[in-house]
This record gives C-alpha cells, sequence and structure tokens, in this order.
C-alpha cells in the first residue's frame, strides 16, 4: 500500500472557452488528514476536484495520487485509490438499483462477483443502509441518497475520500447524520469542499480558502475559520 | 386527450406477418445506429443517450395548449436528430417507444416495430434529410436552419401518420381510403404543433448554447446523403401502397365511403380526393401516382419557401447571425 | 402534466418471482397467438381470456382489474370503426344512412378482441415484473447490450427528468396569469415558443447532466464497456410454467382453426 496522498503543484487549466479556472495552484495533503476546501461559488474548487482523478486533464502543473503521478498509465489505479462523489447525488447514482450503483466501481475494477457481493454488503453497512440494496435510486430521498453516493464509492475501497458539497440539500437531522458518518470514516484521506463552515468545524483540521482559482490561504481550521476579515473578503463566514 | 394514441399502434390491429416486417425493420435500423454510434460517440454513447430519452419522454409530457381544452405535445424525432445526428436519434426513439410500450402499454408489443419505425425512424432519418436539405438551399443561415426543422418536423410527422395508415390499411383494419386522409388530415395540424415546438426548442438551444448545434458548414457535405436516404424512405413509402390498395377492402368502394369521410373525419381539405387521380384507371399505378405527386408537392412547397428566404436572408442577415455558432 | 408511474405491483406472487427471461419470451407468444387466431372462432375468445385471466389470478393482481385496463388501447379503435361500413357483406343495422355490415361488424369485434386480450397479457409482464429484471432478461435474450444500457438508463433518469419537466411548466403556470373574463395566454405561435422554450431548457438541463453523469462513472473506472454480474441460471421449472402457458395457447388455436375457424 502506499501513502494516501494528494501532491498538487502549480496546477493552472483554462477552460476551452478561456476561462481560467485554476491559477497556479499547489496543495498537499498528508495520510489521513482532513482538508476543507472552501471559496465562493466559481473559486474553482470543483474543477481542482475533477483533476483528482484525471476527469479533467491540465498540462501546466503536475498531480500525484498516493505517490503515482496522474498520467495515462496510472488513472485506473487512481481511479480505484480515489473516491471521487459528485455533488448531486442524481449524477452519482446512475443506476436504477441501489445494488448496481454501489457494485458499478467494483465490476469494472474487475473483481469476482463473490468479491463484488461482499464489498457491496460491507459499502451499505458502512453508511448505515444496509436494507436498501434493491431499492430504486430515484425513489430515495436526498439524505439517503447522499449516503448511496459516499456506498457507491467506499465499495472501491478507496484510500482517499474527495467530496464536493457533501451537506449540501440536507436538512438539519441528515447533514448531522451525514457529519457523523464522515468522522466514523477514519481510515480515509479526506478532502471536501464546502460552503457549510459549521461541517469545517466539526470535521477539518485544516482548512484552504480557493479563490479566482488560486489558494489564498492555507492553515489550521481553527485559525483560518475565525479570522472574519478574510472569510469575508472571499465571501464567506465563520461559523 | 392524448393525440399521439393515433400514432402508438397497439397490438391487435397489425396482422402477424406485417408485424414481423417491422420488427426486420427495426432491427435492422437499431443494428445499423448502435455500430454507427459506437463510432461516433465513443464511451459516452450509454449515458449521454439513456438521457436524452429520458429528455424526450419527459418532454412528451409538456403539454402545449392548443385550443378548447386539447392540448398538443413533442413526439421529438426530428428534434433529436438534429441536436443529435439522424443515428443517434433513432435509438434515442428506439427507448422511448420500447419503454412507453414495455412499461405504459402505449403501443403494443407485436407492433413495436413499426412504432418504432413510424415515430423514430421515420422521424429521424427524413426529418433530418428535410432540414438538412432545406439549411443548406438557404446557404446555412440561421433562418435556414429553423426553418429546415419546421418543415422537417411536419414532414416527419405527416409520414409517420401515412406510414401508420399504410401498415393498417395492410393488415385490413382500416381501408386505406379512410384511414391516409384521416391521419394525413389531422396531422398535419398535429405536425405543425411538432414544428412550431421543434423550432422554439432550437430557438432557445441556439440562444444559450449554441455550441450544441455545431457550425453548419461541418455537415453539410453529408447532408446530400441523407436526403438520399430520406427519399428511399419516402418512396419506399409511396411504393408500398398499392399493396394496401390490392387488400380486398382497398379502394373498391371509394364511392360509398367518400360520404362517410367527410361526415366522420373533417379532414380539412384534399387534394388529391381518396388518394386517386381521376381519369387513370389502374388503381395501383393511380396510388403511387398520387403518392409520387404528394411528395413533389410538399418538396415543392419546401424548397420555394426556402428560395424564397434565400434571397431575403442574402439581403438582411449580417454575417455573424448567418454563421449560426 | 400529469407524472407518469410504471405498473409494477410488488406482490410475492409464483408469477412475480417466475424468471423475467420465461415471462417476457411467453407473453410475446401470447400475444402472437392471440392476433392469429381466425377472426370468427368466437369460443377461442373467452377460453383466451380464462387462460390471461388464471395468469392474473395466480399473480394476484385482481383479474377484474387487469380486464379493465386492458381497455386502455380501446379509443384506437376509432381507427378501425369505418371496416363496420365498408367490409363486403349483408347490412344489419342501418346507421345515419350507412349500414354496418355482418361481416364489419366480426371483423370489428375481433380486432377489439384481440387488442384487449394482448393489451392485458403486455399489462400481466409490466405488473408482474420489475424493471430492472426486464432489463437484464432483454439482453439475455440477445438484445445488444448497448442498447439495453441505453434504455437502463433512460429508466434511471425517467422519473428525475419528468421531475424538472414538471418544476418547469409550473413555473410556466405561476407565470401565466388571466384576467377575469379574458382568453389567457396570447396567440398559438406565442404559446409554442413558451413550450418550445421549456423543451428546449429541459434538453440542456439533460446534456449537461448526461455530462456529469459520465464523469461520475469514469470516476468509478468506467472505461467504454458496461459490465454486470452473470444472470441466475434458468431453471427447469421456470421453463415448464412458461411451456404450460404456450401449451394451453396451442390447444387452444388449434381448435379454433380447426373446429371453429
Amino acid at each position: 500500500m502506499s501513502h494516501h496522498t494528494i501532491e498538487i503543484d502549480d496546477l493552472s487549466f483554462s477552460y476551452p472557452d478561456g476561462r481560467q479556472a485554476l491559477d497556479n495552484v499547489s496543495l498537499h495533503v498528508a495520510q489521513n488528514e482532513k482538508v476543507a476546501l472552501v471559496g465562493p461559488n466559481g473559486a474553482g474548487k470543483s474543477t481542482l476536484m475533477l483533476h483528482l482523478n484525471g476527469i479533467l486533464r491540465s498540462s501546466a502543473g503536475r498531480i500525484q495520487v498516493g505517490g503515482l503521478a496522474l498520467n495515462d498509465k496510472n488513472l485506473g489505479q487512481i481511479r480505484a485509490w480515489l473516491g471521487l462523489v459528485f455533488q448531486n447525488p442524481d449524477d452519482q447514482l446512475f443506476s436504477p438499483t441501489v445494488f448496481q450503483d454501489v457494485a458499478f466501481g467494483p465490476l469494472h475494477m474487475g473483481l469476482p462477483e463473490a468479491e463484488v457481493r461482499a464489498r457491496v454488503d460491507r459499502a451499505l453497512a458502512a453508511v448505515g443502509m444496509d436494507d436498501f440494496a434493491d431499492r430504486a435510486s430515484f425513489h430515495l430521498s436526498v439524505g439517503e441518497k447522499k449516503r448511496i453516493a459516499i456506498a457507491t464509492v467506499l465499495s472501491m475501497d478507496p484510500q482517499i475520500l474527495v467530496l464536493d458539497e457533501p451537506s449540501a440539500g440536507l436538512d438539519p437531522r441528515s447533514r448531522r447524520d451525514l457529519i457523523g458518518l464522515l468522522h466514523d470514516l477514519d481510515q480515509q484521506t479526506m478532502l471536501i469542499s464546502t460552503h457549510d463552515m459549521r461541517l469545517v468545524a466539526d470535521l477539518c483540521s485544516r482548512t484552504v480558502v480557493l479563490d479566482g482559482g488560486r489558494v489564498v490561504s492555507d492553515g489550521p481550521t481553527a485559525e483560518i475559520l475565525y479570522d472574519s476579515d478574510l472569510m469575508e473578503r472571499h465571501g464567506l463566514e465563520t461559523p | 386527450m392524448s393525440i399521439f394514441l393515433a400514432l402508438h399502434i397497439p397490438d391487435g390491429f397489425l396482422s402477424v406477418p406485417v408485424a414481423l416486417v417491422g420488427w426486420a425493420l427495426m432491427i435492422g435500423f437499431v443494428g445499423l445506429a448502435l455500430r454507427q454510434t459506437r463510432d461516433s460517440l465513443g464511451e459516452r454513447q450509454i449515458p449521454l443517450m439513456g438521457i436524452l430519452a429520458a429528455f424526450i419522454f419527459a418532454a412528451q409530457m409538456i403539454n402545449f395548449p392548443v385550443a378548447g381544452g386539447t392540448s398538443g405535445h413533442l413526439l421529438g424525432g426530428t428534434l433529436a436528430a438534429i441536436l443529435l445526428g439522424p443515428w443517434a436519434a433513432a435509438l434515442v426513439m428506439t427507448s422511448v417507444v420500447t419503454v412507453q410500450a414495455l412499461l405504459f402499454q402505449d403501443g403494443g408489443l407485436l407492433a413495436l416495430g413499426f412504432n418504432v419505425f413510424n415515430m423514430g425512424i421515420i422521424g429521424a432519418f427524413l426529418g433530418y434529410a428535410i432540414y438538412q436539405w432545406v439549411r443548406n438551399t438557404m446557404g446555412n443561415t440561421r433562418n435556414g436552419q429553423m426553418i429546415g426543422a419546421a418543415v422537417g418536423a411536419w414532414v416527419a410527422v405527416e409520414a409517420a401518420a401515412t406510414a401508420t395508415a399504410l401498415q393498417l390499411a395492410i393488415s385490413n383494419t382500416s381501408p386505406l381510403d379512410v384511414a391516409l386522409p384521416a391521419m394525413v388530415g389531422v396531422h398535419a395540424l398535429i405536425g405543425i404543433g411538432e414544428a412550431l415546438i421543434t423550432v422554439g426548442a432550437l430557438a432557445f438551444i441556439q440562444q444559450s448554447r449554441p455550441d450544441l448545434l455545431g457550425a453548419p458548414t461541418a455537415t453539410a457535405a453529408r447532408g446530400s446523403s441523407w436526403i438520399a436516404v430520406g427519399l428511399v424512405i419516402a418512396l419506399a413509402i409511396t411504393f408500398a401502397s398499392p399493396l394496401a390498395a390490392s387488400s380486398p377492402d382497398g379502394l373498391e368502394r371509394v364511392a360509398e365511403d367518400k360520404a362517410f369521410i367527410e361526415e366522420a373525419n373533417d379532414a380539412p381539405y384534399e387534394i388529391l380526393p381518396d388518394y386517386t387521380i381521376p381519369g387513370i384507371s389502374n388503381e395501383a399505378l393511380t396510388t403511387i401516382l398520387a403518392g409520387v405527386i404528394g411528395v413533389l408537392i410538399v418538396g415543392g412547397i419546401g424548397y420555394g419557401v426556402a428560395r424564397l428566404n434565400e434571397r431575403r436572408a442574402a439581403v438582411s442577415v449580417p454575417p455573424k447571425a448567418a454563421g449560426g455558432d | 402534466m400529469t407524472l407518469v408511474h410504471d405498473r409494477y405491483r410488488a406482490i410475492n406472487s409464483p408469477l412475480h418471482r417466475l424468471d423475467p427471461r420465461v415471462k417476457l419470451v411467453t407473453a410475446l407468444l401470447l400475444i402472437v397467438g392471440i392476433v392469429l387466431t381466425p377472426e370468427r372462432a368466437w369460443p377461442a375468445y373467452p377460453l383466451l381470456w380464462a387462460l390471461v385471466g388464471g395468469i392474473a389470478a395466480v399473480g394476484q393482481l385482481g383479474v377484474g382489474r387487469v380486464a379493465r385496463l386492458g381497455g386502455v388501447a380501446l379509443p384506437f379503435a376509432l381507427a378501425a370503426a369505418t371496416l363496420l361500413f365498408t367490409t363486403p357483406g349483408d347490412p344489419v343495422i342501418s346507421l345515419a344512412g350507412l349500414d354496418i355490415t355482418d361481416n364489419g361488424l366480426a371483423r370489428f369485434a375481433a380486432i377489439l378482441l384481440k387488442s384487449w386480450l394482448a393489451v392485458q397479457v403486455a399489462l400481466l409482464l409490466s405488473m408482474s415484473t420489475h424493471i430492472t429484471d426486464l432489463l437484464w432478461a432483454l439482453s439475455s435474450l440477445r438484445v445488444p447490450a448497448t442498447l439495453v444500457a441505453i434504455i437502463s438508463f433512460m429508466i434511471r433518469y425517467l422519473y428525475t427528468l419528468q421531475d424538472e419537466a414538471q418544476r418547469l411548466t409550473r413555473a410556466r403556470a405561476a407565470r401565466s396569469a388571466t384576467h377575469t373574463g379574458q382568453r389567457s395566454g396570447g396567440s398559438i405561435r406565442w404559446r409554442a415558443r413558451v413550450t418550445g422554450g421549456l423543451v428546449g431548457n429541459l434538453f440542456l438541463r439533460s446534456y449537461e447532466r448526461s455530462e456529469r453523469v459520465y464523469a461520475a462513472m469514469l470516476a468509478r473506472g468506467y472505461r467504454g464497456e458496461l459490465r454486470s454480474l452473470d444472470p441466475p441460471p434458468l431453471t427447469g421449472r421456470a421453463v415448464l410454467s412458461g411451456a404450460g402457458v404456450i401449451a394451453a395457447l396451442v390447444v387452444i388455436e388449434l381448435a379454433a382453426l380447426l373446429l371453429w375457424g
């Protein structure tokens, strides 16, 4: 096993229409660290996350995941190591049933049937949704969909979890449950993009502020989150 | 009241041999379409077409209040073809019609082949061919694109109605001289709704994501081949009609039925009364001729409108708007 | 707009538990058999209905309800109504100056009966088989895997996009105010443009969703080939149940052909 790390150095990216989304971003995440990525809408958070497993590719900059450089050769390995949970669970849950969705990753890793089934059971148990395997994805509540979305990635046994807005759209109780769930997942390194400052305070020891495609601040959550000048400047608020 | 009920043929209305011909056509086209789209769309094929099939299904539920409590809605074959190309659109429509039959009993399972052919394949290929032809004739202007879409959508609905009437007639379920004018007449109006919604949708997409409609010139060369495909379909339909006429209840009883047609089916007007031409006695021949004349009239109107607008466009449309992207 | 829901009923009946491949093939053969029934073999129709009703009873789906729902396609019969007058034969009833012939009546009745029976068979299939089971049945019956996968994505997003379409039409309705006593909604052309705009809007949302879904698939290891678990083996018992139904159908059809046709 390798080291559960993310290393991003000098990453820049522009969309085909010329809009610059990332400007010289450098960010290292250590093993088992839980890092929050905050910033206003359009800061480049989602764009950065899509780079981590090669869905977006940029020629400017360098990315290493688990010590492996992100390139065509390592892409499959890196996608197995780094689980990306999308913001909208309706995009993440694309199969008719929960079982098929949670089994998708393991199946496409080429695992045998018994192992696929075992992993689906384990992943659903980890998010507290044991009984949902045969349910249809489109009939679930938002909170249930968010949990299943995390299970679809856990079934691949990732070393790193990258979550885009995990608590968006949840009612207060589902949100508390979700934070509890992420708390209990202590095997994985985590990078969480969010506007939910209380989630950041509860979960993450370190916070990175992204604005206009640049890292404008990076340090202990306790310092950054309560720096009201900094937070206000970047369209954020203290918890 | 769902207007497109008239195009979803239930089981029991097509004879088994006719239904099997439909299945053969469907299997052939779907096989080709799968190969074509795999080459052109690659790995994106499955999620893109699956989600757009759900889009067409949902879009068909958006109603368009016409008058007096009735409403029309989109069928979508031509719109899908303009957005995705005819092969992908054929697959999208196949999925839509199949799910309607399998899950909701809109259209039969045995009749599935011709339902897919009428609503999916004709809409995708004939609608697209006409769209490309008008657009090219008008010099790839934005107006040409919109008029092409409107004419394509209208003709596709009319052709689907014609094909449905033919299949019912060949199955000896509905005499051609009644079914054809009734179907074509009613769908002449429905087709206008289809044309207007298709153009409205394209105008919206043109404003928000013009990149999705592509640069017109890129596909211009390929367009001609689609025209050929469309014409083949139109002619096949035309030449299939004498088969219908030879069925025992075919055209023999035109005289008796004429009164009935006028009472019950309120076809607004008949350019070719009962789809025959007075003075020619061979029934099969007259039906073929009538079909050919019908195709030519529609083509001629389309061409005339296109030329008219081309001239206007050449004068008044600034080059920026003419680009279409 | 009204949302459409599938007809599946989650019941634990022998029909529901039956292998979906057997159900699909049996349903298709039943429909073919029903449509092939000789027109005037009148005793065959109640027997066919007994067969269909028997299956509905085994599936605990309600014989009466299935029979009633079987009428959904009947408005289409309007297309065949002219047969009443155009089929050569002896006039039996005169209606508005036109004669309904005996042959016309027979042919029209046969078409209606066949349609009603065939729709019931399709209903039994969709009421007793979950769509995900139908999908794997389709692919193990050699329907191209890509087409099945496309349909599977369609099913998944059917309700999601219906919800989106409904939100859009509600937003349209919320802004379509009417003065009392006045006609609302402008010209047909304008209304069509508004409707077209909704459709265009829905297309863009769907297209962009397909891009995000594709990204989500890539993130979980998709490389252009969809994989699924192998379907369970076909049991002899399942095949026998299907064969039993088909045997009954064949007996009815033979009798229809030889005795009553």
